[in-house]
Protein backbone atom coordinates (compact mmCIF):
# COMPACT_ATOMS: atom_id res chain seq x y z
CA UNK A 1 0.00 0.00 0.00
CA UNK A 2 2.43 2.24 0.99
CA UNK A 3 4.31 1.32 -1.84
CA UNK A 4 1.86 3.04 -4.67
CA UNK A 5 1.13 5.70 -2.92
CA UNK A 6 4.66 6.54 -2.28
CA UNK A 7 5.74 6.38 -6.16
CA UNK A 8 2.01 8.48 -7.13
CA UNK A 9 3.33 11.29 -4.56
CA UNK A 10 6.66 11.42 -6.26
CA UNK A 11 5.12 11.13 -9.58
CA UNK A 12 2.70 14.05 -9.14
CA UNK A 13 5.45 16.50 -7.67
CA UNK A 14 7.94 15.98 -10.35
CA UNK A 15 5.34 16.22 -12.82
CA UNK A 16 4.10 19.74 -10.77
CA UNK A 17 7.55 21.00 -10.45
CA UNK A 18 8.27 20.07 -14.29
CA UNK A 19 5.11 21.63 -15.59
CA UNK A 20 5.57 24.94 -13.79
CA UNK A 21 9.58 25.46 -14.70
CA UNK A 22 7.89 24.99 -18.32
CA UNK A 23 6.06 28.04 -18.03
CA UNK A 24 8.38 29.75 -16.44
CA UNK A 25 11.23 29.51 -18.70
CA UNK A 26 8.69 30.49 -21.16
CA UNK A 27 7.36 33.58 -19.57
CA UNK A 28 10.40 35.71 -21.52
CA UNK A 29 8.90 34.97 -24.57
CA UNK A 30 5.74 36.29 -22.83
CA UNK A 31 7.35 39.44 -22.25
CA UNK A 32 7.56 40.29 -25.93
CA UNK A 33 3.83 40.38 -26.03
CA UNK A 34 1.65 41.73 -23.38
CA UNK A 35 2.63 40.38 -20.14
CA UNK A 36 -0.18 39.51 -18.14
CA UNK A 37 0.73 37.66 -14.27
CA UNK A 38 -2.86 36.70 -13.87
CA UNK A 39 -2.39 34.92 -17.37
CA UNK A 40 0.63 33.30 -16.01
CA UNK A 41 -0.79 32.05 -13.14
CA UNK A 42 -3.87 30.75 -14.32
CA UNK A 43 -1.37 28.73 -17.11
CA UNK A 44 0.36 27.62 -13.88
CA UNK A 45 -2.92 26.33 -12.44
CA UNK A 46 -4.14 24.83 -15.72
CA UNK A 47 -1.07 22.79 -15.82
CA UNK A 48 -1.44 21.49 -12.36
CA UNK A 49 -4.91 20.73 -12.62
CA UNK A 50 -3.78 18.91 -16.34
CA UNK A 51 -0.99 17.05 -14.88
CA UNK A 52 -3.51 15.88 -12.16
CA UNK A 53 -5.52 14.43 -14.46
CA UNK A 54 -2.57 13.04 -16.52
CA UNK A 55 -1.26 10.93 -13.80
CA UNK A 56 -4.90 9.69 -12.99
CA UNK A 57 -5.23 8.46 -15.94
CA UNK A 58 -2.19 6.91 -16.39
CA UNK A 59 -1.02 5.70 -13.15
CA UNK A 60 -1.64 2.27 -14.04
CA UNK A 61 1.34 2.27 -16.44
CA UNK A 62 3.37 4.65 -14.17
CA UNK A 63 2.90 1.83 -11.33
CA UNK A 64 3.88 -0.95 -13.53
CA UNK A 65 6.53 1.65 -14.42
CA UNK A 66 8.06 1.51 -10.93
CA UNK A 67 7.46 -2.05 -10.55
CA UNK A 68 9.81 -2.78 -13.03
CA UNK A 69 12.84 -0.83 -11.30
CA UNK A 70 11.90 -3.73 -8.53
CA UNK A 71 13.83 -2.31 -5.43
CA UNK A 72 10.74 -1.94 -3.30
CA UNK A 73 9.87 -4.93 -1.62
CA UNK A 74 6.74 -7.59 -3.41
CA UNK A 75 3.66 -6.39 -1.57
CA UNK A 76 2.06 -8.84 0.91
CA UNK A 77 -1.29 -8.60 1.80
CA UNK A 78 -1.41 -10.99 4.38
CA UNK A 79 1.38 -9.01 6.24
CA UNK A 80 -0.29 -5.64 5.51
CA UNK A 81 -3.28 -6.88 7.09
CA UNK A 82 -1.82 -8.45 10.04
CA UNK A 83 0.00 -5.40 10.96
CA UNK A 84 -3.07 -3.53 11.03
CA UNK A 85 -4.99 -6.07 13.16
CA UNK A 86 -2.76 -6.23 15.37
CA UNK A 87 -1.20 -4.41 18.26
CA UNK A 88 1.47 -1.83 17.94
CA UNK A 89 3.87 0.48 19.86
CA UNK A 90 3.50 3.52 17.66
CA UNK A 91 0.29 5.46 16.86
CA UNK A 92 0.71 5.37 12.85
CA UNK A 93 -1.28 7.56 11.14
CA UNK A 94 -0.25 8.03 7.40
CA UNK A 95 2.77 8.35 5.11
CA UNK A 96 3.50 11.78 4.24
CA UNK A 97 6.15 12.61 1.73
CA UNK A 98 7.57 8.95 1.81
CA UNK A 99 7.99 9.31 5.82
CA UNK A 100 5.63 7.83 7.95
CA UNK A 101 3.84 10.39 10.46
CA UNK A 102 3.02 9.13 13.73
CA UNK A 103 2.24 9.41 17.29
CA UNK A 104 5.37 8.29 19.49
CA UNK A 105 3.77 6.35 22.55
CA UNK A 106 5.49 5.12 25.37
CA UNK A 107 7.80 1.51 25.20
CA UNK A 108 7.76 0.32 28.73
CA UNK A 109 9.64 -3.06 29.64
CA UNK A 110 10.25 -4.66 33.04
CA UNK A 111 13.41 -6.86 33.24
CA UNK A 112 15.27 -8.26 35.31
CA UNK A 113 17.39 -4.56 35.06
CA UNK A 114 13.93 -3.01 36.43
CA UNK A 115 11.87 -0.67 34.66
CA UNK A 116 12.43 1.22 31.50
CA UNK A 117 10.86 3.14 29.72
CA UNK A 118 11.60 5.48 26.07
CA UNK A 119 9.50 6.71 23.36
CA UNK A 120 8.42 4.45 20.26
CA UNK A 121 9.91 6.72 17.73
CA UNK A 122 13.16 5.87 18.93
CA UNK A 123 12.99 2.35 17.06
CA UNK A 124 12.14 5.03 13.86
CA UNK A 125 9.28 3.11 12.61
CA UNK A 126 11.48 0.13 12.18
CA UNK A 127 9.68 -3.36 13.00
CA UNK A 128 12.25 -5.90 11.46
CA UNK A 129 14.88 -5.28 14.58
CA UNK A 130 16.91 -3.60 12.31
CA UNK A 131 17.10 -0.60 14.61
CA UNK A 132 18.60 -1.15 18.25
CA UNK A 133 17.90 1.38 20.72
CA UNK A 134 20.08 1.13 23.83
CA UNK A 135 18.02 1.77 27.62
CA UNK A 136 19.15 0.64 30.92
CA UNK A 137 22.18 -1.18 30.22
CA UNK A 138 19.75 -3.12 27.19
CA UNK A 139 19.27 -3.34 23.65
CA UNK A 140 16.17 -3.15 22.33
CA UNK A 141 14.36 -4.31 19.14
CA UNK A 142 11.20 -4.10 17.62
CA UNK A 143 10.34 -7.52 15.48
CA UNK A 144 6.64 -7.18 14.12
CA UNK A 145 5.71 -4.86 16.56
CA UNK A 146 6.80 -7.00 19.88
CA UNK A 147 10.00 -5.53 21.60
CA UNK A 148 12.85 -7.82 22.42
CA UNK A 149 16.00 -7.54 24.41
CA UNK A 150 19.31 -8.86 22.82
CA UNK A 151 21.23 -11.06 24.80
CA UNK A 152 24.61 -10.32 25.94
CA UNK A 153 27.12 -9.62 22.94
CA UNK A 154 24.78 -10.01 20.36
CA UNK A 155 24.85 -7.04 17.56
CA UNK A 156 22.21 -7.90 15.50
CA UNK A 157 18.68 -10.03 15.50
CA UNK A 158 19.24 -13.26 14.22
CA UNK A 159 15.75 -15.38 13.51
CA UNK A 160 15.61 -19.28 12.97
CA UNK A 161 13.17 -20.65 10.02
CA UNK A 162 10.24 -19.59 11.96
CA UNK A 163 11.55 -16.04 11.85
CA UNK A 164 11.35 -16.12 15.93
CA UNK A 165 14.55 -14.42 17.21
CA UNK A 166 17.17 -16.79 17.89
CA UNK A 167 19.34 -14.48 20.23
CA UNK A 168 17.08 -12.07 21.79
CA UNK A 169 14.27 -12.82 24.30
CA UNK A 170 10.98 -10.81 25.16
CA UNK A 171 10.98 -8.61 28.12
CA UNK A 172 9.37 -10.45 31.72
CA UNK A 173 6.63 -7.62 30.90
CA UNK A 174 6.14 -5.58 28.15
CA UNK A 175 3.58 -3.02 29.79
CA UNK A 176 4.29 -0.81 26.52
CA UNK A 177 1.41 2.44 26.07
CA UNK A 178 0.69 0.69 22.55
CA UNK A 179 -1.63 2.16 19.97
CA UNK A 180 -4.79 -0.22 21.67
CA UNK A 181 -4.07 1.20 25.06
CA UNK A 182 -3.85 5.14 23.30
CA UNK A 183 -6.94 4.59 21.63
CA UNK A 184 -8.52 2.50 24.80
CA UNK A 185 -7.69 5.79 26.93
CA UNK A 186 -8.62 8.15 24.30
CA UNK A 187 -12.01 6.58 24.88
CA UNK A 188 -12.47 6.42 27.86
CA UNK A 189 -11.83 10.10 27.80
CA UNK A 190 -14.40 10.64 25.46
CA UNK A 191 -16.74 8.61 27.23
CA UNK A 192 -16.25 9.97 30.62
CA UNK A 193 -17.06 12.96 28.55
CA UNK A 194 -20.18 12.19 27.03
CA UNK A 195 -21.84 11.10 30.44
CA UNK A 196 -20.23 12.99 33.06
CA UNK A 197 -21.62 16.11 30.97
CA UNK A 198 -25.25 14.12 30.48
CA UNK A 199 -24.89 13.52 34.41
CA UNK A 200 -24.36 17.31 35.38
CA UNK A 201 -27.80 17.10 32.56
CA UNK A 202 -29.47 15.65 34.87
CA UNK A 203 -28.02 17.16 38.52
CA UNK A 204 -29.35 20.36 37.50
CA UNK A 205 -32.40 20.04 36.27
CA UNK A 206 -35.14 19.83 38.79
CA UNK A 207 -37.91 17.51 37.64
CA UNK A 208 -35.07 14.96 36.04
CA UNK A 209 -36.03 15.54 32.81
CA UNK A 210 -33.16 15.15 30.48
CA UNK A 211 -31.55 17.96 28.01
CA UNK A 212 -28.82 18.24 25.39
CA UNK A 213 -26.65 14.81 25.57
CA UNK A 214 -28.93 13.60 28.49
CA UNK A 215 -31.84 13.43 26.08
CA UNK A 216 -29.34 11.21 23.80
CA UNK A 217 -28.17 8.79 25.41
CA UNK A 218 -30.96 8.01 28.18
CA UNK A 219 -32.78 5.60 25.73
CA UNK A 220 -29.52 3.70 24.93
CA UNK A 221 -29.43 3.42 28.88
CA UNK A 222 -32.74 2.40 29.40
CA UNK A 223 -32.10 0.29 26.04
CA UNK A 224 -29.70 -1.27 28.47
CA UNK A 225 -32.03 -1.50 30.63
CA UNK A 226 -35.55 -2.26 30.03
CA UNK A 227 -34.02 -4.54 27.20
CA UNK A 228 -31.11 -6.32 28.55
CA UNK A 229 -31.02 -5.88 32.03
CA UNK A 230 -34.49 -6.57 33.39
CA UNK A 231 -35.14 -9.62 31.08
CA UNK A 232 -32.02 -11.46 32.12
CA UNK A 233 -31.26 -10.92 35.35
CA UNK A 234 -35.03 -10.46 36.86
CA UNK A 235 -37.00 -7.16 38.10
CA UNK A 236 -35.47 -7.66 41.63
CA UNK A 237 -31.73 -8.20 41.05
CA UNK A 238 -31.00 -6.17 38.00
CA UNK A 239 -29.58 -3.31 39.81
CA UNK A 240 -26.76 -4.73 41.49
CA UNK A 241 -25.28 -5.18 37.68
CA UNK A 242 -26.57 -2.28 36.04
CA UNK A 243 -23.35 -0.06 36.26
CA UNK A 244 -21.17 -3.00 35.10
CA UNK A 245 -23.60 -3.58 32.14
CA UNK A 246 -23.84 0.26 31.04
CA UNK A 247 -20.01 0.18 31.44
CA UNK A 248 -19.72 -2.66 29.39
CA UNK A 249 -21.57 -2.15 26.56
CA UNK A 250 -20.47 1.43 25.79
CA UNK A 251 -16.96 0.80 26.52
CA UNK A 252 -17.36 -2.04 23.86
CA UNK A 253 -19.35 -0.04 21.08
CA UNK A 254 -17.32 3.28 21.40
CA UNK A 255 -14.42 0.94 20.79
CA UNK A 256 -15.74 -1.00 17.78
CA UNK A 257 -16.78 2.68 16.00
CA UNK A 258 -12.86 3.69 16.74
CA UNK A 259 -11.93 0.69 15.00
CA UNK A 260 -13.46 2.00 12.54
CA UNK A 261 -12.48 5.35 11.77
CA UNK A 262 -9.75 5.09 8.83
CA UNK A 263 -7.52 8.02 10.20
CA UNK A 264 -7.18 5.67 13.70
CA UNK A 265 -6.27 2.83 11.47
CA UNK A 266 -4.81 -0.12 13.81
CA UNK A 267 -7.00 1.07 17.08
CA UNK A 268 -7.98 -2.62 16.79
CA UNK A 269 -8.96 -2.75 20.12
CA UNK A 270 -12.13 -4.44 20.60
CA UNK A 271 -10.75 -6.85 17.46
CA UNK A 272 -7.41 -7.71 20.13
CA UNK A 273 -8.30 -10.95 22.31
CA UNK A 274 -5.91 -9.22 25.14
CA UNK A 275 -9.17 -7.05 25.48
CA UNK A 276 -11.96 -9.05 25.00
CA UNK A 277 -9.86 -11.94 27.03
CA UNK A 278 -9.84 -8.84 30.13
CA UNK A 279 -13.65 -8.24 29.39
CA UNK A 280 -14.67 -11.92 29.30
CA UNK A 281 -12.66 -12.28 32.34
CA UNK A 282 -14.38 -10.13 34.61
CA UNK A 283 -17.80 -11.36 33.67
CA UNK A 284 -16.63 -14.60 34.21
CA UNK A 285 -15.73 -13.76 37.86
CA UNK A 286 -18.87 -11.42 38.07
CA UNK A 287 -20.99 -14.78 37.41
CA UNK A 288 -18.43 -16.91 39.65
CA UNK A 289 -19.12 -14.48 42.81
CA UNK A 290 -22.59 -14.05 42.11
CA UNK A 291 -23.64 -17.95 42.20
CA UNK A 292 -26.44 -18.85 44.33
CA UNK A 293 -26.81 -22.39 46.10
CA UNK A 294 -29.30 -23.21 43.00
CA UNK A 295 -26.45 -22.03 40.17
CA UNK A 296 -23.59 -24.56 42.02
CA UNK A 297 -26.05 -27.36 42.06
CA UNK A 298 -27.43 -26.94 38.49
CA UNK A 299 -22.92 -27.48 37.82
CA UNK A 300 -22.38 -29.82 40.25
CA UNK A 301 -25.59 -32.12 40.77
CA UNK A 302 -28.15 -31.39 38.43
CA UNK A 303 -31.69 -31.54 40.24
CA UNK A 304 -34.26 -33.77 38.70
CA UNK A 305 -32.44 -36.10 37.05
CA UNK A 306 -31.07 -39.67 37.50
CA UNK A 307 -27.89 -40.08 39.46
CA UNK A 308 -25.93 -41.54 36.76
CA UNK A 309 -27.61 -38.75 34.42
CA UNK A 310 -26.01 -36.17 37.19
CA UNK A 311 -22.54 -37.75 37.12
CA UNK A 312 -22.94 -37.53 33.24
CA UNK A 313 -24.21 -34.06 33.82
CA UNK A 314 -21.31 -32.52 36.14
CA UNK A 315 -18.03 -32.49 33.76
CA UNK A 316 -20.32 -31.15 31.08
CA UNK A 317 -21.77 -28.30 33.05
CA UNK A 318 -18.65 -27.76 34.83
CA UNK A 319 -16.95 -26.94 31.08
CA UNK A 320 -19.77 -25.40 30.15
CA UNK A 321 -18.94 -22.85 33.11
CA UNK A 322 -15.61 -21.82 31.06
CA UNK A 323 -16.76 -22.30 27.63
CA UNK A 324 -19.24 -18.97 28.50
CA UNK A 325 -16.79 -16.31 28.58
CA UNK A 326 -14.71 -18.17 26.26
CA UNK A 327 -17.50 -17.87 23.66
CA UNK A 328 -18.09 -14.28 24.54
CA UNK A 329 -14.14 -13.39 24.14
CA UNK A 330 -14.10 -15.32 20.82
CA UNK A 331 -16.77 -13.77 19.56
CA UNK A 332 -16.18 -10.51 19.47
CA UNK A 333 -12.77 -11.02 18.80
CA UNK A 334 -13.63 -12.70 15.92
CA UNK A 335 -16.10 -10.77 14.50
CA UNK A 336 -14.87 -7.45 14.74
CA UNK A 337 -10.83 -8.68 13.01
CA UNK A 338 -13.20 -9.97 10.43
CA UNK A 339 -14.72 -7.11 9.69
CA UNK A 340 -11.33 -5.29 9.61
CA UNK A 341 -9.58 -8.62 7.41
CA UNK A 342 -12.04 -7.89 4.79
CA UNK A 343 -12.00 -4.28 4.48
CA UNK A 344 -8.12 -4.91 4.15
CA UNK A 345 -8.33 -7.72 1.72
CA UNK A 346 -11.15 -6.02 -0.14
CA UNK A 347 -8.59 -2.93 -0.54
CA UNK A 348 -5.39 -4.95 -1.04
CA UNK A 349 -7.31 -6.83 -4.05
CA UNK A 350 -5.98 -2.97 -5.82
CA UNK A 351 -2.29 -3.97 -5.00
CA UNK A 352 -2.76 -7.42 -5.53
CA UNK A 353 -4.07 -6.75 -8.87
CA UNK A 354 -1.61 -3.62 -9.58
CA UNK A 355 -4.35 -1.72 -11.64
CA UNK A 356 -6.59 1.22 -10.38
CA UNK A 357 -9.68 -0.60 -12.71
CA UNK A 358 -10.35 -2.85 -9.87
CA UNK A 359 -10.04 0.32 -7.25
CA UNK A 360 -14.30 1.21 -8.07
CA UNK A 361 -15.37 -2.85 -7.05
CA UNK A 362 -12.84 -2.32 -3.96
CA UNK A 363 -13.87 0.78 -2.80
CA UNK A 364 -17.60 -0.26 -3.40
CA UNK A 365 -17.31 -3.35 -1.65
CA UNK A 366 -15.12 -2.28 1.09
CA UNK A 367 -18.41 0.62 1.60
CA UNK A 368 -20.46 -2.08 1.69
CA UNK A 369 -18.61 -4.09 4.24
CA UNK A 370 -18.21 -0.53 6.23
CA UNK A 371 -22.19 0.16 6.44
CA UNK A 372 -22.17 -3.13 7.56
CA UNK A 373 -19.36 -2.91 10.38
CA UNK A 374 -21.12 0.14 11.78
CA UNK A 375 -23.86 -1.98 12.03
CA UNK A 376 -22.14 -4.81 13.70
CA UNK A 377 -20.36 -2.62 16.13
CA UNK A 378 -23.54 -2.02 18.02
CA UNK A 379 -24.98 -5.63 17.86
CA UNK A 380 -21.12 -6.98 19.16
CA UNK A 381 -21.56 -4.52 22.07
CA UNK A 382 -25.54 -5.20 22.41
CA UNK A 383 -24.45 -9.15 22.30
CA UNK A 384 -21.69 -9.13 24.67
CA UNK A 385 -23.59 -7.03 27.03
CA UNK A 386 -27.22 -9.57 26.86
CA UNK A 387 -24.78 -12.61 27.30
CA UNK A 388 -23.10 -11.37 30.36
CA UNK A 389 -26.34 -10.38 31.38
CA UNK A 390 -27.98 -13.82 30.61
CA UNK A 391 -25.09 -15.32 32.90
CA UNK A 392 -25.59 -13.69 35.69
CA UNK A 393 -29.56 -14.31 35.60
CA UNK A 394 -28.54 -17.71 35.48
CA UNK A 395 -25.79 -17.29 38.47
CA UNK A 396 -28.35 -15.75 40.63
CA UNK A 397 -32.00 -17.42 39.55
CA UNK A 398 -33.73 -18.45 42.37
CA UNK A 399 -35.00 -22.28 42.36
CA UNK A 400 -38.50 -22.54 40.72
CA UNK A 401 -39.45 -26.43 41.21
CA UNK B 1 -0.77 -17.08 16.33
CA UNK B 2 -0.18 -13.95 17.80
CA UNK B 3 -2.97 -12.60 16.53
CA UNK B 4 -4.83 -15.58 19.48
CA UNK B 5 -2.55 -15.15 22.12
CA UNK B 6 -3.63 -12.23 24.54
CA UNK B 7 -1.09 -9.93 25.24
CA UNK B 8 -0.41 -9.49 28.78
CA UNK B 9 0.22 -5.81 28.52
CA UNK B 10 -2.63 -5.32 27.03
CA UNK B 11 -4.44 -7.49 29.69
CA UNK B 12 -3.17 -5.12 32.11
CA UNK B 13 -4.06 -1.80 31.22
CA UNK B 14 -6.95 -2.89 29.69
CA UNK B 15 -8.36 -4.56 33.31
CA UNK B 16 -6.92 -1.47 35.02
CA UNK B 17 -8.41 1.49 32.83
CA UNK B 18 -11.92 -0.75 32.68
CA UNK B 19 -12.01 -0.86 36.19
CA UNK B 20 -11.25 2.53 36.82
CA UNK B 21 -13.92 3.38 33.93
CA UNK B 22 -15.89 1.41 36.34
CA UNK B 23 -15.03 3.14 38.87
CA UNK B 24 -15.77 6.47 37.72
CA UNK B 25 -18.69 5.98 35.75
CA UNK B 26 -20.58 4.20 38.32
CA UNK B 27 -19.91 6.70 40.63
CA UNK B 28 -20.50 9.64 38.66
CA UNK B 29 -22.66 8.98 35.71
CA UNK B 30 -24.45 5.80 36.05
CA UNK B 31 -26.03 6.69 40.02
CA UNK B 32 -27.00 9.97 38.89
CA UNK B 33 -28.79 9.15 35.99
CA UNK B 34 -30.29 5.99 36.52
CA UNK B 35 -31.42 7.69 40.06
CA UNK B 36 -32.47 10.61 37.73
CA UNK B 37 -34.62 8.32 35.40
CA UNK B 38 -35.79 6.22 38.47
CA UNK B 39 -36.66 9.61 40.09
CA UNK B 40 -38.58 10.11 37.73
CA UNK B 41 -40.38 7.23 37.01
CA UNK B 42 -41.76 7.30 40.58
CA UNK B 43 -42.62 10.78 40.46
CA UNK B 44 -45.06 9.89 37.36
CA UNK B 45 -46.90 6.98 39.11
CA UNK B 46 -47.04 9.07 42.43
CA UNK B 47 -48.63 11.86 40.06
CA UNK B 48 -51.18 9.08 38.64
CA UNK B 49 -51.61 7.29 41.81
CA UNK B 50 -52.53 10.81 43.24
CA UNK B 51 -54.40 11.99 40.68
CA UNK B 52 -56.75 8.50 40.91
CA UNK B 53 -56.76 9.29 44.71
CA UNK B 54 -58.26 12.65 43.80
CA UNK B 55 -60.38 11.62 41.47
CA UNK B 56 -62.06 8.70 44.03
CA UNK B 57 -62.22 11.56 46.47
CA UNK B 58 -64.12 13.91 44.55
CA UNK B 59 -66.38 10.90 43.68
CA UNK B 60 -66.42 9.99 47.30
CA UNK B 61 -67.33 13.54 48.03
CA UNK B 62 -70.11 13.95 45.68
CA UNK B 63 -71.71 10.91 47.00
CA UNK B 64 -71.64 12.33 50.56
CA UNK B 65 -73.25 15.85 49.48
CA UNK B 66 -76.10 13.58 47.39
CA UNK B 67 -76.46 11.46 50.69
CA UNK B 68 -76.68 14.40 53.18
CA UNK B 69 -79.34 16.15 50.32
CA UNK B 70 -81.29 13.23 50.19
CA UNK B 71 -81.40 13.03 54.07
CA UNK B 72 -81.87 17.25 54.56
CA UNK B 73 -84.88 16.14 51.65
CA UNK B 74 -85.79 13.10 54.15
CA UNK B 75 -85.75 15.14 57.11
CA UNK B 76 -87.77 17.99 55.89
CA UNK B 77 -90.61 15.90 54.51
CA UNK B 78 -90.55 14.10 57.89
CA UNK B 79 -90.58 17.61 60.15
CA UNK B 80 -93.56 18.57 57.44
CA UNK B 81 -95.62 15.58 58.12
CA UNK B 82 -94.65 16.11 62.05
CA UNK B 83 -96.43 19.54 61.34
CA UNK B 84 -99.49 18.43 59.53
CA UNK B 85 -100.33 15.69 61.68
CA UNK B 86 -99.82 17.85 64.80
CA UNK B 87 -102.31 20.91 63.26
CA UNK B 88 -104.65 17.86 62.41
CA UNK B 89 -104.47 16.76 66.50
CA UNK B 90 -104.68 20.10 67.79
CA UNK B 91 -107.83 20.84 65.76
CA UNK B 92 -109.43 17.61 66.46
CA UNK B 93 -108.87 17.84 69.84
CA UNK B 94 -110.29 21.52 70.17
CA UNK B 95 -113.25 19.93 68.34
CA UNK B 96 -113.21 17.31 70.42
CA UNK B 97 -113.20 19.24 73.86
CA UNK B 98 -115.47 22.65 72.03
CA UNK B 99 -118.39 19.45 71.22
CA UNK B 100 -117.99 18.10 75.18
CA UNK B 101 -118.40 21.39 76.34
CA UNK B 102 -121.45 22.28 74.16
CA UNK B 103 -122.71 18.68 75.05
CA UNK B 104 -122.47 19.64 78.62
CA UNK B 105 -124.19 23.05 78.39
CA UNK B 106 -127.13 21.69 76.30
CA UNK B 107 -127.07 18.57 78.81
CA UNK B 108 -127.66 21.46 81.68
CA UNK B 109 -129.85 24.11 79.94
CA UNK B 110 -131.68 20.70 79.00
CA UNK B 111 -131.42 19.88 82.76
CA UNK B 112 -132.06 23.19 83.43
CA UNK B 113 -135.54 23.36 81.24
CA UNK B 114 -136.81 19.98 82.98
CA UNK B 115 -136.46 21.54 86.21
CA UNK B 116 -138.15 24.16 85.36
CA UNK B 117 -140.56 22.45 83.15
CA UNK B 118 -141.42 20.01 85.95
CA UNK B 119 -141.52 23.45 88.74
CA UNK B 120 -143.76 24.91 85.76
CA UNK B 121 -146.08 21.94 86.27
CA UNK B 122 -145.45 22.00 89.64
CA UNK B 123 -146.89 25.26 89.68
CA UNK B 124 -149.67 24.79 87.35
CA UNK B 125 -151.02 21.73 88.80
CA UNK B 126 -151.16 23.46 92.22
CA UNK B 127 -152.53 26.49 90.38
CA UNK B 128 -155.04 24.34 88.02
CA UNK B 129 -155.86 22.74 91.58
CA UNK B 130 -156.48 25.37 93.12
CA UNK B 131 -158.20 26.58 90.11
CA UNK B 132 -160.46 23.69 90.03
CA UNK B 133 -161.26 23.90 93.58
CA UNK B 134 -162.67 27.37 92.94
CA UNK B 135 -164.55 26.38 90.27
CA UNK B 136 -165.81 23.14 91.69
CA UNK B 137 -166.68 25.48 95.30
CA UNK B 138 -168.53 27.65 93.26
CA UNK B 139 -170.06 24.88 90.72
CA UNK B 140 -170.69 23.03 94.14
CA UNK B 141 -171.89 25.99 95.64
CA UNK B 142 -174.38 26.40 92.51
CA UNK B 143 -175.41 22.62 91.71
CA UNK B 144 -174.86 21.60 94.93
CA UNK B 145 -178.73 21.34 95.28
CA UNK B 146 -178.82 18.64 92.88
CA UNK B 147 -177.41 15.99 93.97
CA UNK B 148 -176.93 13.85 90.83
CA UNK B 149 -175.77 16.77 88.48
CA UNK B 150 -172.91 17.21 91.83
CA UNK B 151 -171.99 14.10 91.35
CA UNK B 152 -172.26 14.20 87.39
CA UNK B 153 -169.80 17.34 87.73
CA UNK B 154 -167.28 15.82 90.00
CA UNK B 155 -166.86 13.07 87.50
CA UNK B 156 -166.57 15.16 84.18
CA UNK B 157 -164.22 17.34 85.83
CA UNK B 158 -162.11 14.28 87.41
CA UNK B 159 -161.89 12.88 83.42
CA UNK B 160 -161.08 15.98 82.61
CA UNK B 161 -157.86 16.21 84.88
CA UNK B 162 -156.62 12.87 83.99
CA UNK B 163 -156.28 13.82 80.56
CA UNK B 164 -153.91 16.29 81.23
Amino acid sequence: MKYNAKNTLKIISKLVFVNSFNVRTFAPNLKQGIFNPVRMRMNTLKNIILSALFIAVFSVSFASETKEGGEDEKFDPKEMILHHVKDAYGMHLFDWNDHPVSIPLPVITYTDKGLTMFSSSEFHHDYNGEVIVEKNGQRFVNVHEKVYVLDEGASGVTYDAEHHPTNAHRPKFDLSITRNVFMMWVSIAVLLLIFLTAARRYKKSEDNIPSGIASFIEPLVLFVRDEIAKPMIGEHKYKRYMPYLLTIFFFIWINNIFGLIPILNGANLSGNIAFTFTLAAITFIITTFSGNKNYWQHIFWMPGVPVPMKIFLMPIEIIGMFVKPISLMIRLFANITAGHVIILALMSLIFVFKTIAIAPVSVAFSLFITVIEVIVTAIQAYIFTILSALYFGMATEEAHH
Amino acid sequence: MDLITPEFGLVFWTLITFLILLFILRKFAWKPILGAVSDREEGIKDALASAEKARQEMENLTADNERILQEARAEREAMLKDARDMKNKMIADAKDEAQEQANKIIEQAQAAIESEKKAAMAELKSHVAGLSIDIAEKVVRKELSNKDSQEKLVEEMLGEATLN
